[in-house]
């Protein structure tokens, strides 16, 4: 066996038994070190005659390189089995809980409103807004509720104290006070809803002294009940997504339209659930008409020129009827179990193109 | 208004089923509430008839008897004293539901016999209260039958409401007409016949109005009829008031009843022998009262219409009669009065003396201006039917209103308003079914009848025609698109709103909606007291209860009320919002949408991290994070310790931009508030005023800047400054990074430490100050050249020293 094999031999022994990196290093230094075997054989070159060098030089080459990649190799088993028993103590107990992060809800009547907008946007509505505290003007009179008539008293209406000039404020009793501000601000063509909070004196099983309502309004010079029709039918199906409605118009009586309808919607009862869209019972969902001549004349408008609708409708009674919410007074309890329960997560935003509702 | 079947199809001829009936009401906008068919209603009751009574073997009260049924003979025991053999009797069998008792039948034994249905009381069959025995049905009554038909209870009573626009329809002759009209049959109303009086009235009558008050009463009429006998009705007139919920008084009064439902022709009869001098229709004056036929005493004033004799006031025209003068068993000689009444002074007066009478109900909705005299000549017809008597002349005060009206009407205006095609003729036959005079001029001419002060133009004949032909025919058109893509816009004001519920709810809040009242203590909390809510106009004069009496200047007393009814039921960790109005006057610029918040933070153990209960700046975030999402500049928001009383006087801020623009408050809610609501705090809160944000200007492009991403790494730097108690973070954060403003990137502040180490009554506060070098690497020179301008200015500034 010559020298350099000799050498070899042994170190690589000595590699192979190296148990940590430490005694690898200690090899290392040994061989390749500037005081290592190898080294010094390197050294040893300079001493010899060129055809002597130029043999031992390239053998010595070939050692070195042999010998640093076994380190190298040795040296990555080390580190992977050093790793290894790391990791081995490392352990957790994956089905520990996360910290909880708290859920926000909406609430069924904002998620309602804005599912609401979302539909009369698509037919080209803009929403308008107006005062909870109204005038009798904007509340009765300019809407046709001649003084002292009786279909004021079925207004249950809240009032304030009187002031020192004898005028009283009032509650709205309905959101129809913004199609008066909105026809005398503003020239035809208008299409508006008008979401709100509205006011009656009443509180019992069904009914909360505030509840919220949506109003329509179109004017124009040739919008007709036809349209009422269309435009609420359109509305029935995308609000309650489903493939068609039946609805129902009946004659009915509000002062400030004439004709007036109520709608009826089909529905059928299964169990707690309310289905829309089939069945054979009806349900009132809402009330409607061409707006009154009288009203398009308060507010400066010529009825032989301009005609529309309004309607107006229950955006509680609609939450409660979509998602099959049982109790409306529940609506304003603020009872966090309650808004946990019916309230929607934030990131559901209605919206026409995903659905309207997840 | 109520009503039978038996006597609507004395005004209309018709072979209509009651479903048909039902229907069309509906249909021509009649709303029919409630139907009760008793033959529907008592399907489940036959007639049985009693072949054995024996006394039960263990109660004497008992029999057990041997019943022939639908069901074959049965054995069934009755506690009733006239179960006897031969009895034809209701039966009830198991599993029927007997509405008297609400129970459902099963099958028993009683006293350890077996029982197998039921013999039935009136009062269980709700046909009556007699309870006293079992039914005893006629005895030619078939075994079998329903119970209905052999019981007299075949007459359906329809209930519907009467629309305030339709004083026609409460009569039972007036829905007729519309389902004639609608084509269900023939409308037989016959016209009164006048009965011929046989003397001259006796009875003097006067209208008595100051001038300008004449149309209280215009026209005031009546007769006397001597020598009635007055007494309870007979039965079919008895029957169809109690069926109709009247309760039957005596003759006379109850054919003031029958004319009131019939044809909505409120009348009154006097006891004629209790009366004295002139009875006359006038203003009543401040002083006066009398005791009416409720037994109640009513003051009047001049603004009421009464009626009076020469011993004052008798009664309330058109409202309720006076106990004085009405009619009892022992009357012989009545005065029969039938006048027209101002319908909006009758409103007023009933509604100011709480009073709803029938007779209020028709007069202020309007009665017929021309069936005055007719309605007289009908109810004394009934009268002498009945009570016998001879009739008077009439006698009438002033004239009938004139209520005649005639419209022009092109017929096309049912195409313009409704969409419906209706041929004219079809029009014309409706119009004229209806009562309406149509004349073919153009446009058309159309007489608008007595009896409906309800149709004043175009649009109402519209709605006749419309809502004969029924608005099913009405056409389902889509609203022409005003673009190809519908671009709405929502107003700022609403995106905000939108945003900051969402902006909120991601932060874990849950969004209420809770009222716009509070109670008046409570919102006295949170403004400038109980007189400011006051001197505003805050404060209703009807609340729906006590503690809803005020609208809230904020929302806040609703929201911590409501922590509070949560910690109750064990919810004490718990984060609320609510973005709506609150109000700061009456007046339309007064309501302003807020976006609040209020928290009750007891975090739950967790074992991976330490819950930090919610504090002031968790407020403060929230806050940011609403305005922010409302679209507020929040960067360029600046912190005072300036909140309102409600908050604590050192845990709580106010959010500006600028010194004059507050934007939110945010902070703990001081706990002498908390004391007086009765909760346990801290309750954490905040109020984001979301409509005071400036409007952003509109953008002339929607290309965003370019982007600015230096090559070169930022180097940081960290400084910790001793600066006296009242320098503020804020004002220290400024002073950092006003000492380079083109290198500092960020200025972040992670310490702020009082203690040991630190002199008493000043603070250290540690940042963290970003460099961004732009065109070259930074010197070590350079970067201390930036260090010591920052610790210059900041002494400049603040007083403060870098800590050793």
């Amino acid at each position: 066996m010559s020298d350099i094999e000799k050498i070899e031999s042994e170190t690589l022994q000595r590699i192979a038994a190296a148990g940590d990196i430490a005694a690898l290093e200690d090899v290392r230094v040994a061989s390749l070190g500037k005081k290592g075997v190898i080294s010094e054989r390197m050294k040893e070159l300079g001493k010899m005659s060129p055809e002597e060098r130029k043999a031992a030089g390239a053998a010595l080459n070939l050692l070195k390189d042999k010998i640093a990649a076994a380190i190298d190799a040795k040296k990555q088993r080390l580190e992977d089995a050093e790793l290894d028993r790391r990791l081995a103590t490392e352990k957790v107990d994956v089905t520990l809980p996360v910290a909880p992060s708290p859920k926000g809800r909406i609430h069924p009547v904002t998620q309602v409103s804005e599912e609401i907008v979302a539909i009369f946007s698509a037919m080209g509505f803009d929403v308008a807004e107006g005062p909870d505290i109204e005038d009798d003007f904007h509340n009765f009179t300019a809407l046709n509720f001649p003084p002292d008539h009786p279909a004021r008293e079925m207004h249950d209406t809240f009032f304030f104290r009187p002031r020192a000039d004898g005028s009283r404020m009032l509650l709205r009793t309905h959101t129809s006070p913004v199609q008066i501000r909105a026809m005398m601000t503003k020239k035809p063509p208008i299409r508006i809803i008008i979401p709100g909070r509205t006011f009656r004196c009443d509180s019992d099983q069904t009914h909360t002294p505030m509840f919220h309502q949506v109003e329509g309004l179109v004017i124009d010079r040739e919008t007709h009940m036809g349209h009422l029709k269309g435009t609420l039918e359109a509305f029935c199906k995308a609000f309650f997504e489903v493939d068609s409605v039946r609805t129902r118009f009946r004659p009915h009586f509000f002062p400030f339209t004439e004709p007036s309808a109520e709608m009826d919607i089909g529905y059928e009862r299964v169990g707690n659930e309310i289905r829309i869209g089939q069945g054979e019972a009806w349900m009132e969902i809402l009330g409607s008409g061409m707006v009154h001549t009288n009203v398009l004349r308060n507010c400066g408008l010529d009825p032989d020129e301009y005609q529309g609708f309004a309607f107006g409708m229950g955006i509680d009674r609609l939450a409660m009827l979509k998602y099959g919410i049982p109790d409306l007074r529940d609506f304003f309890a603020a009872d966090a179990r309650w808004l946990e329960h019916y309230g929607f997560d934030p990131l559901d935003i209605p919206n026409l193109a995903t659905g309207l509702s997840r | 208004m109520k009503f039978t079947l038996s006597w609507l199809k004395e005004h209309l001829e018709t072979s209509a089923s009651l479903a048909d009936i039902v229907e069309t009401m509906i249909a021509v906008g009649l709303e029919v509430e409630h139907v009760d068919d008793p033959a529907e209603r008592l399907k489940a009751f036959t007639i049985g008839e009693v072949i054995e009574a024996e006394k039960h073997p263990e109660a004497d009260k008992l029999k057990v008897c041997k019943v022939a049924t639908r069901d074959g003979v049965l054995q069934i025991v009755c506690g009733a004293p006239n179960a006897r053999k031969g009895l034809k009797v209701a039966y009830a069998p198991v599993g029927a539901y007997v509405p008297g008792v609400d129970l459902t039948l099963t099958k028993a034994k009683i006293r350890g016999v077996e029982s197998l249905g039921m013999m039935c009381s009136a009062r269980e069959l709700m046909l009556g209260e007699d309870h006293d025995g079992i039914i005893e049905a006629p005895t030619e009554a078939k075994v079998g039958d329903g119970v209905a038909a052999w019981l007299g209870a075949y007459d359906p009573v329809i209930e519907f409401e009467a629309t305030p626009n339709r004083p026609d329809t409460n009569a039972v002759a007036g829905v007729a007409r519309d389902l004639a009209a609608a084509g269900l049959g023939r409308l037989v109303t016959k016209a009164p016949a006048p009965v011929r009086g046989e003397f001259p009235c006796p009875q003097k009558i006067g209208l008595h109005f100051p001038k300008g008050a004449e149309n209280a009463c215009p026209m005031f009429a009546g007769r006397y009829i001597r020598g009635v006998k007055n007494g309870p009705s007979p039965k079919w007139l008895a029957d169809r008031l109690r069926a109709i919920g009247l309760r039957p008084i005596s003759a006379l009064v109850d054919v003031t009843n029958l004319l009131t439902y019939d044809r909505a022709r409120p009348l009154h009869v006097y006891d004629a022998d209790k009366l004295k001098g002139e009875i006359r229709a006038r203003l009543g004056a401040r002083g006066e009262s009398f005791v009416a036929l409720d037994n109640k005493t009513y003051a009047v004033d001049e603004a009421m219409t009464v009626i009076a004799d020469d011993n004052g006031v008798l009664g309330l025209g058109g409202i309720i009669g006076g106990e004085a003068t009405g009619c009892t068993e022992k009357t012989v000689n009545v005065f029969l009065e039938c006048a027209y009444f101002d319908p909006l002074r009758t409103a007023k007066t009933g509604r100011r003396l709480g009073i709803h009478s029938d007779a209020r109900h028709r007069f202020e909705r309007g009665v017929d201006p021309d069936f005055v005299a007719p309605g007289l000549e009908a109810a004394t017809r009934v009268i002498i039917d009945i009570c016998g008597g001879t009739p008077s002349d009439i006698l009438v005060a002033g004239e009938k209103p004139d209520a005649r009206r005639t419209i022009a009407f092109p017929p096309s205006e049912v195409k313009r308003l409704t969409g419906i095609d209706v041929d004219p003729q079809k029009s014309e036959a409706i119009l004229s079914a209806l009562g309406f005079k149509v004349s073919r001029a153009d446009p058309w001419l159309v007489d608008v009848p007595s009896w409906r002060p309800d149709v004043e133009g175009k649009a109402d004949l519209v709605e006749e025609i419309a809502r004969i032909v029924g608005l099913a025919a009405l056409p389902a058109a889509v609203l022409p698109a005003r673009a190809a893509v519908e671009m709405p816009k929502l107003t700022p004001a609403q995106t905000r709103r939108m945003a900051a519920r969402r902006a909120l709810a991601a932060r874990g809040l849950l969004e209420c909606v809770t009222w716009s009242f509070a109670d008046e203590r409570h919102a006295a909390l949170f403004c400038d007291g109980p007189n400011w809510l006051a001197a505003q106009g805050l404060l209703l004069a009807n609340p729906i209860s006590s503690d809803l009496g005020a609208m809230r200047p904020s929302m806040l007393p609703n929201l911590v009320a409501a922590l509070r009814r949560n910690a109750d039921r064990g919810r004490d960790d718990l984060a609320l919002f609510e973005v709506a109005p609150t109000y700061a006057s009456d007046r339309p610029d007064g309501q302003q949408t807020v976006a609040g918040g209020a928290r009750l933070s007891h975090p739950r153990r967790h074992w991976a991290k330490a819950e930090r209960a919610a504090d002031a700046f968790t407020a403060k975030a929230d806050a940011v994070a609403a305005l922010e999402a409302a679209g507020a500049k929040v960067d360029q928001l600046q912190a005072t310790a300036d909140a309102p009383p409600w908050y604590h006087p050192g845990r709580s801020g106010v959010l500006r931009l600028g010194p004059k623009l507050a934007l939110a408050h945010f902070g703990e809610i001081h706990p002498r508030v908390l004391k007086a609501m009765d909760v346990d705090g801290p309750v954490i809160a905040f109020e984001a005023f979301l409509d005071s944000i400036p409007a952003s200007k509109p953008k002339a492009t929607k290309t965003k800047p370019a982007l600015d991403a230096p090559e070169l790494l930022p180097v940081r730097r960290d400084f910790a400054f001793v600066v006296d108690d009242k320098v503020t973070a804020e004002a220290l954060l400024k002073a950092v990074r006003s000492a380079e403003k083109k290198l500092i990137a960020d200025v972040g502040l992670f310490d702020v430490y009082q203690g040991k180490g630190v002199p008493e009554g000043r603070k250290s506060m540690a940042v963290e100050v970003t460099l961004q070098p732009r065109d070259k690497t930074l010197t070590d020179e350079e970067i201390d050249g930036v260090s010591k301008a920052i610790v210059t200015a900041v002494e400049k500034l603040t007083g403060g020293t870098l800590r050793a």
